[in-house]
């Protein structure tokens, strides 16, 4: 499945490369030389989010996470699931398994759900290798505040339909 | 934003000061782990995540690659009247449905994003595609949440996440909006 992924972001990138070479030459070589270049300015980013990230997540006390969210929190394990989701660092896997220990350990749906989704949202370091380099700032403070509602919000709604 | 406007790129440092905040907090906490679980310990995880960041290498190459085209070849007139300022909610539809279908890992939507900012997509069309892929995106939904949850929790997870990035986007343009007010009041 993640072969398939990864073939398709390069059948789009070469796709467009074919019709930026049917423009012209140069079209084609300076956005190449463009996207390399961003790519080489980001791999220091990469590399400290990807490599640092495993010891950031070694440091969470991930058993007392998942207590702290169990299935009677209510409103309050919510609140926790939510915040203790934004501390937890990016990264593809980190936030899925601590969320999926929880489950298994007895922590609440909604409550595992507020988690993961605040992780996949605000994780701060990636908010602030990933997202700020490279966006406008402005855009990515409105997106943060723009979201902070949805843990909440997608939280009560499993807590309202007893799903999943 | 008239077509002809210049670009505005925003210039990528190779590093900044948030890069190094989260650089001591990894160089703290690798201390913390050599020192209290041992030099074992240290290694698994560093050479667990140097694969993971040699496998992520070419995903970011090939998003880097599309967000060059696409500020390039993306006719400018085409990106405003389907997510520019005047877009509606059609607009913010049309966004939320290119992130369910748009691949890759998390590091390679933001440049891509960046790109359809900067040839005139509107702030909140350009935030419900950035929240839609987070949530709803097809890939990180089959290869990282599936293995971890199995099917019945992520259909209902997805269901109720539907239609997050729809009031993501709305709730960003009030804010823009807001931001844009109070900017011209001062």
């Amino acid at each position: 499945m993640i072969y398939f992924v990864d073939g398709l972001l390069w059948v789009i990138a070469i796709g467009l490369g074919l019709i930026a070479m049917s423009r012209s030459r140069k079209v084609f070589r300076d956005s190449v030389s463009e996207g390399a270049m961003d790519c080489v300015r980001l791999i220091p980013r990469i590399m400290l989010g990807v490599i640092g990230s495993g010891y950031i997540a070694a440091l969470l006390p991930q058993e007392v996470m998942g207590n702290w969210f169990g299935a009677d929190s209510g409103v309050t394990g919510i609140l926790i699931a939510a915040v203790a989701g934004s501390i937890t660092p990016g990264g593809p896997v980190v936030g899925f398994s601590i969320g999926a220990a929880a489950l298994k350990g007895g922590a609440g749906a909604p409550q595992v759900l507020a988690y993961t989704i605040a992780w996949a949202l605000f994780a701060w370091q990636r908010v602030f290798l990933w997202e700020l380099p490279v966006m406008p700032p402005r855009l990515v403070w409105i997106r943060v505040a723009a979201s902070l509602p949805i843990p909440f919000l997608v939280a009560l709604g499993a807590l309202l339909l007893g799903k999943p | 934003m008239p077509p002809e406007a210049p670009l505005k790129r925003v210039k990528r440092k190779a590093f900044d000061w948030s890069s190094a905040a989260v650089g001591l907090a990894v160089v703290v906490s690798a201390a913390v782990v050599y020192w209290r679980d041992g030099q074992a310990k240290f290694l698994e995880i560093l050479f667990g995540d140097v694969g993971l960041f040699i496998d992520i290498l070419p995903k970011v190459l090939a998003a880097c690659l599309i967000a060059a085209f696409v500020a390039v070849l993306m006719p400018r007139e085409v990106v405003l009247r389907w997510v520019g300022a005047e877009s509606g909610l059609l607009g913010i539809v049309i966004a939320t449905l290119a992130g369910i279908i748009c691949p890759g890992g998390p590091i390679t939507i933001f440049p891509i994003a960046a790109a359809f900012a900067a040839i005139g997509a509107d702030t909140g069309a350009t935030i419900a595609f950035i929240t839609s892929w987070t949530l709803l995106g097809y890939a990180r939904m089959l290869v990282w949440e599936l293995p971890f949850f199995g099917g019945e929790f992520v259909f209902w997870r997805t269901l109720i996440a539907l239609p997050m990035p729809i009031f993501a986007g709305l709730l960003a343009r009030a804010i823009a909006g807001w931001w844009a007010r109070r900017k011209a009041g001062e």
